[in-house]
């Protein structure tokens, strides 16, 4: 079964069922130094990837630091 | 001048100057002028990251490189409005593990001028929320008075464009706001070369942020090095206090025993 929903404002259909599956998927475990994660625009604490499930329509954004001013 | 430490929100500064880490030739030449400058606070983006491929982390690198002397400041460069502002600062803080942001909320993507009214919003809610703001703002006393009676941990009045290189355009609103703020001013933005520089720490400024001046210079660490000095040398003509200016000559020379005479 899959959902679409937003990734870094990309529609995509995904299978995974948690944050924290669509992000393994992506090579990003938790922990990772330097990721950061909204859903729907509020922040999701890493800790709490696992229990996050993906629903239709989510809009997720994943950042890191990168060279800046 | 060993002593002469710059203390912002409880935290010690034995550098006042503060580094950008973009637009260097490439990684390595950002790591030494990092570490040529000094400097104990490296300016960075938060930024979507590529699901493409997981490439080297920046923090990695810095971390790794520069072994905890180096802290990082994340930007909230780019965004337009408070809201995305105080989410940029949140996910920074997430990532990042720090509470401190350099806030910027522009208001004209072509001029980077900040937007004051999103930028006193933003500054508001990311205080209330248990940040240490440290807003990027326009060369105005009134706009920097402001921001202090909000909370901000310093102000950072902008030199000129962001990226010019253009100095210190008015350099008395730069030294009126550093005579009135009650909070530590970081001149940011604009600085071209390392006189530039001095001049904001002669004006007063408890630090500069600059990043544009040394990424770009022919030679960047050696112009990091430069800069590292400059603003040395100008806080130290800070606090040693000018010889008042003279609208006529005065002779440095004594004026009795001249020959002919």
């Amino acid at each position: 079964m899959s959902a679409t929903i937003q990734i870094n404002g990309r529609a995509e259909a995904v299978t995974a069922a948690t944050v924290a599956a669509l992000l393994a998927e992506r090579g990003i475990v938790p922990g990772a130094r330097g990721v950061a994660v909204a859903l729907n625009g509020a922040v999701l604490p890493s800790r709490r990837w696992a229990e996050t499930p993906l629903s239709p329509g989510d809009a997720i954004e994943i950042v890191r630091p990168i060279q800046g001013g | 001048m060993q002593d002469d430490t710059l203390t912002i929100a409880g935290r010690t500064f034995r550098s006042r100057l503060f580094l950008g880490t973009a637009g260097y030739p490439n990684q390595q030449v950002m790591l030494d002028s990092l570490e040529a400058s000094g400097t104990e606070l490296a300016t960075v983006a938060i930024r979507r990251i590529s699901l493409d491929g997981y490439s080297e982390s920046l923090v990695d690198v810095i971390a790794d490189v520069l072994g905890g002397r180096v802290g990082l400041l994340p930007n909230t460069a780019g965004c337009l409005t408070a809201r995305e502002a105080v989410l940029t600062a949140q996910l920074a803080r997430e990532a990042l593990g720090t509470d401190w942001v350099k806030l910027e909320v522009i208001g004209d993507r072509e001029l980077l001028y900040p937007d004051v009214e999103e930028l006193l919003r933003a500054t508001e809610e990311l205080v209330a929320d248990g940040f240490t703001v440290l807003p990027y703002c326009n060369d105005d006393p009134v706009t920097c008075r402001k921001l202090a009676d909000l909370g901000a941990a310093a102000v950072m009045p902008l030199g000129a464009f962001i990226g010019s290189g253009l100095g210190i355009r008015n350099p008395h609103a730069i030294e009126t706001i550093c005579a009135r703020s009650p909070v530590p001013v970081v001149l940011d933005a604009g600085i071209g070369t390392a006189s530039d520089a001095a001049l904001a720490m002669e004006l007063g400024c408890s630090a500069v942020l600059l990043n544009t001046a040394v990424s770009k210079a022919r030679d960047p660490v050696r112009m990091a090095a430069a800069m590292r000095d400059a603003v040395s040398a100008g806080r130290s003509a800070r606090l040693a206090g000018r010889m008042p200016k003279r609208a006529f000559a005065e002779p440095s020379s004594p004026q009795l025993g001249l020959i002919g005479t």
